[in-house]
């Protein structure tokens, strides 16, 4: 049994969020952070490899710094690593992506009693996408937003988030499950991990590695083979700031409490 | 039944909304979704059509989807489809797909429809833009709503002219607004967030003249991977944010006192007759449950009155509330970007601040 | 010379800090209040094996440097001094003895203990009437006529005292005659803690550090197994010199977090508080103030890190670790006094914990040698008699 856990390094929009002139975001200036979400669905995998010793392999496209995250996730127990990474693959949508990835776990074969984990969503996205897409192109039942997994032999149990409560829901392995944070509580690398993991193997899957992969249409990859496309982006016009009060004491909030009476806001 | 190629552009027609039920209630997303298909449908001069996928979903809930737009219903009707599940919904709403080739189809982005949209999106070979805030076929129409949202200079920008669907997502956690395009597969699939596109009035005439198809459906209990044990509905009542006509969030600035800085709001929140949200940092920290979450991972309102109190305005929270109609800040640090959005600000302890507004409310609506 | 670090040691700084921050900050004022030993918070850092870093594989260690070790005191130190304290009397106390000086029987017997963190180890020089003076030493430790070891006297000042299980003591074991001097005859044991005839005696109140468990130890008619020698007979001298020139290493990395803690927590305040209209960071007395202390800071980390790679790389490191320890030991009471003043009247309340680092700042230049020890070691290493 193994577990193949699909991984994402985003940038960390928690703290100070650099933006170009043009109001993009500067990828380059922001510190890279591994996705939370994935990092649950790499805990779900370690457990599991604690419980029944299986094997657990990350998986992550992106450019080579991602190597540094994959290393991390090594040091946190994961046994080996699978960086898909090459300029054809860049600009990829959803649909692309998933393509892609599929491709590569295809490659690293699924064997009737795995389990491939990813996380609900990436920060950077917010999409929720990319794992649905990769276990319809593996033809693998989906469990999403899971909150509590289960395993029992071939059969996994699963909590699924609902917006006012849960299912539990029950699928056998080979399947795809998505993780939310709430799943569990992602352990630190540990020490003797850290000296470990750079002798671990760690395989780069460029787009000659990928290319004959049944799964790839090498025409619907890439920023050109994508479906959607970007139309136009624009940045939103700041919004004209308001009045500010001065003062904060009881005439300052008695006429804003006025302000608001004369609008009949209550 | 025609070989189906989603690269056969031409060959689509119509707008679809996916209406989903749950109980054999149909989810009020259903009727946002509905209103705003509704226009692009006349913009494209087609049919609008709703898909129902349940079991014994009563008729009345079906002819009442008339009522916000739909010319016709497409109902699935099965044992297997009375709660959701992946691999059920998506073969019916293909193989549905597969034989009416609509060209738009656009599905609320609940956590049942960001699961669903993505399967079917990868199984009918086309793109899905997630989370649209705005849709457009017609240029025209899609320019005039640059106008008043970005700082593009719309008159003197080049502007493709096609009725594709315009689909725009606030990319980035919303620093920049994005509008994807889906131009050579169909259908162009979209998932939006509920509460983001207003619902029409109910229209008795429309609900009236619709149709409701009843379609054959062949799903076989072995089509289904997933088998559902049980389905449980949170002992405590949700939030209701999205409808909320007053909320009051608090955000890290209550970290001092989390105990009293949530007492204190949930006052101010029922002298308004609002509702308490908050930033991600609050749920973070556990001092709220999940569903009290205004932003880009929690939810968007658009209130008469937010009330934002020790919440800096990160980006993340300002895409869920900026479009609220009256927002008021309280933060102590006059640099805090909420201030950026406010409609009224004031720098000043929210643990002072806030009892003494609450008090002032209180004393003008006892005057009334 | 290398100023970087290696990959390995950047990714365990991470790792220390995400700890420490998360695991160890949010307890580090209850264990100065309540004077509670971060027993759970010991635990978890075993179970990332934190308490064996630079041993070898197969005595159950991580099989990392000495630096890689010195940076998990030094991270633990910024937010908690006495969990800092914990780890390096266990590793440089006690492991490191075994580990330099034990026979295979006995490094086979302790260090998966101690590197698992399932044992806690410490270290017995100290007695009411002699510290760093070990001719002042009165316990003695006796050969019986089954050949085991019959142990009295009594030790104090004891880091790790009280949850320890293995201790390394130093005991009087005879008499020598030295340049026609009659000298004690010094040897080390390994005591464990459930070994007849030993106690754990009275707990020490402490100014600072007050959550590390600093206790006597009482030894009477302790008798231990002839194999528990540490070393060869009448070398426990030099054992416990050798061993504190690691320990000052750690204390110094101890000392190092603590100033580098402080300073991170003032730059926070001072951008925060506002007086005259303005932040207190945008006066120049902060400025120049705070400039000052991360220099002398860094340079303090310098000495630290590069006494941990000689050690690592087994050169002469005794003046080196003194050096270490005395940079950066009187710089962290410095720092951490001048951070109480820019905070002003809040830096003497308890609210904030640049007061509880100012008084654990202040053991480091005390114990594992004064300030005035290492001058001694420092002028002896470079010629001044």
């Amino acid at each position: 049994m193994k577990c193949i856990v699909c991984v994402k390094q985003v940038p960390d929009t928690s703290g100070v969020v650099a933006v170009k002139e043009d109001g993009t975001m500067d990828r380059s200036k922001m510190p890279t952070i591994t996705n939370h979400d994935d990092l649950a669905a790499v805990e779900a995998a370690l457990e599991l490899k604690d419980a029944t010793g299986c094997e657990v392999v990350v998986v992550s496209m992106g450019p080579p710094p991602a190597e540094g995250m994959l290393r991390e996730l090594l040091a946190m127990g994961a046994d080996r690593a699978v960086l898909i990474s090459g300029r054809e693959f860049g600009g990829s949508d959803t649909y692309a992506t998933s393509q892609i990835i599929a491709g590569a776990i295809h490659k690293i074969g699924v064997e009737p009693d795995d389990i491939v984990l990813c996380g609900r969503q990436a920060i950077d996205g917010d999409t929720a996408q990319v794992g649905p897409q990769i276990a319809e192109k593996l033809h693998l039942p989906q469990v999403s937003y899971a909150a509590e997994i289960k395993v029992e032999g071939n059969s996994v149990t699963v909590k699924r988030l609902l917006e006012d409560g849960y299912m539990m829901l029950k699928v056998n392995t080979p399947c795809l499950i998505t993780c939310v944070k709430e799943l569990n509580q992602p352990r630190y690398m540990s020490v003797p991990g850290i000296f470990e993991c750079y002798q671990k193997p760690l395989e780069i899957f460029d787009y000659e590695a990928l290319k004959d992969e049944p799964l790839i249409d090498p025409d619907t990859i890439g920023l050109k083979g994508s479906p959607t496309n970007v139309y136009k982006s624009f940045s939103p016009p700041v919004k004209g700031a308001g009045m500010m009060l001065e003062g904060a004491d009881k005439a300052t909030v008695d006429q804003l409490v006025g302000i608001l009476d004369g609008k009949h806001l209550i | 039944m025609a070989e189906f190629n989603s690269k056969d552009t031409a060959a689509f027609k119509g707008v679809w909304v996916f209406c989903e039920q749950r109980e054999g209630v149909i989810m009020s997303i259903s009727y946002q979704l509905l209103s705003e298909g509704r226009k692009l449908a006349n913009d494209l001069g087609v049919e609008l059509c709703g898909v129902v996928l349940g079991s014994q979903v009563k008729e009345d809930y079906l002819k009442a989807l008339g009522g916000y737009g739909a010319d016709k219903v497409y109902y699935c009707d099965s044992p297997l489809l009375k709660d959701y599940t992946t691999d059920g919904y998506t073969k019916v709403l293909c193989d549905l797909i597969e034989d009416k080739k609509p060209e738009i189809f656009l599905i609320g982005a609940t956590n049942l429809g960001r699961d669903l949209g993505p399967r079917c999106a990868a199984r009918l070979h086309t793109g899905l833009t997630a989370d649209c805030t705005h849709l457009d076929v017609d240029v025209a129409k899609y320019k005039e709503f640059l106008k008043t949202t970005s700082t593009i200079d719309v008159d003197n920008t080049a502007f493709e002219e096609n009725t594709n669907l315009k689909m725009t997502r606030p990319a980035f956690g919303g620093h920049l607004m994005a509008t994807i395009i889906c131009p050579r597969f169909r259908p162009q699939m979209s998932t939006v967030r509920p509460g983001v596109m207003q619902t029409q009035p109910y229209d008795e005439a429309g609900a009236a003249k619709t149709v409701v198809e009843k379609v054959a459906v062949k799903l076989d209990k072995s089509d289904i991977g997933v088998e559902i044990l049980e389905i449980k509905k949170a002992a405590k009542k949700m939030v209701d944010l999205i409808g909320a006509d007053v909320v009051v969030s608090v955000g890290r600035g209550i970290s001092k006192d989390p105990e009293k800085g949530l007492a204190m709001a949930q006052d101010l929140a029922n002298a308004l007759g609002g509702v308490l949200g908050c930033s991600r940092a609050v749920v973070d920290a556990g001092w709220l449950e999940a569903d009290h979450q205004v932003g880009q991972t929690g939810k968007t309102v658009h209130p008469r009155i937010y009330v934002a109190l020790g919440i800096s305005g990160a980006i993340q929270h300002k895409a869920g509330m900026q479009d609220s109609e009256c927002i008021i800040a309280v933060n102590k640090n006059a640099d805090a970007p909420i201030f950026e959005c406010a409609s009224y600000g004031i720098v000043g302890d929210i643990f002072k601040v806030t009892p003494m507004l609450t008090e002032a409310i209180k004393a003008v609506k006892a005057s009334k | 010379m290398d100023f970087h670090l290696t990959r390995e040691q950047e990714m365990l700084r991470k790792m220390y800090r995400d700890f420490a921050e998360n695991e160890v900050k949010p307890l580090a004022q209850q264990v100065d209040e309540e004077e509670m030993f971060p027993e759970a918070t010991v635990k978890k850092m075993a179970k990332l094996g934190m308490m064996g870093i630079y041993f070898p594989k197969e005595y159950g260690g991580a099989g990392g440097d000495v630096l890689s070790y010195i940076m998990a005191v030094e991270e633990l130190s910024k937010v908690c001094g006495t969990t800092g304290v914990v780890l390096s009397a266990h590793t440089s106390l006690c492991c490191n003895p075994i580990f330099e000086y034990g026979t295979e029987e006995q490094k086979k017997a302790y260090l998966p203990k101690l590197c698992s963190g399932e044992w806690l180890g410490a270290f017995g020089l100290t007695e009411p009437g002699a510290g760093t003076d070990a001719q002042g030493q009165q316990t003695v430790a006796v050969k019986d006529e089954n050949g085991n070891w019959v142990l009295n006297g009594s030790k104090i000042f004891i880091t790790n005292a009280g949850y320890a299980n293995v201790f390394i003591i130093i005991a009087v074991t005879g008499v020598v005659e030295k340049r026609g001097r009659k000298m004690k005859e010094i040897s080390a044991f390994i005591v464990e803690r459930t070994d007849k005839g030993f106690s754990v005696g009275k707990h020490e109140k402490k100014m600072g550090i007050k959550g590390s468990s600093t206790c006597e130890l009482v030894f009477e008619d302790c008798v231990i197994p002839g194999d528990r020698l540490l070393g060869k007979q009448g070398k426990g001298f030099n054992i416990a010199m050798a061993t504190l020139d690691g320990g000052r290493i750690g204390v110094a990395a101890q000392a190092l977090g603590i100033a580098e803690g402080a300073i991170a927590e003032t730059i926070a305040y001072t951008k925060e508080r506002v007086q005259f209209g303005r932040r207190i960071s945008q006066f120049q007395n902060t400025q120049f103030e705070l400039a000052n202390m991360y220099a002398h800071t860094e340079a303090a980390k310098w000495l630290v890190y590069s006494a941990a790679m000689k050690k690592n790389a087994h050169e002469p490191f005794s003046a080196d670790a003194a050096m270490a320890k005395l940079v950066a030991a009187e710089n962290a009471s410095d720092v951490t006094r001048r951070c109480v003043q820019l905070f002003g009247g809040y830096g003497y309340t308890r609210e904030y914990p640049v007061e509880r680092m100012m008084r654990d700042a202040k053991i480091t230049e005390i114990y594992e040698g004064t300030a005035e020890v290492q001058r001694m070691v420092i002028s002896g290493a470079i010629g001044v008699k």
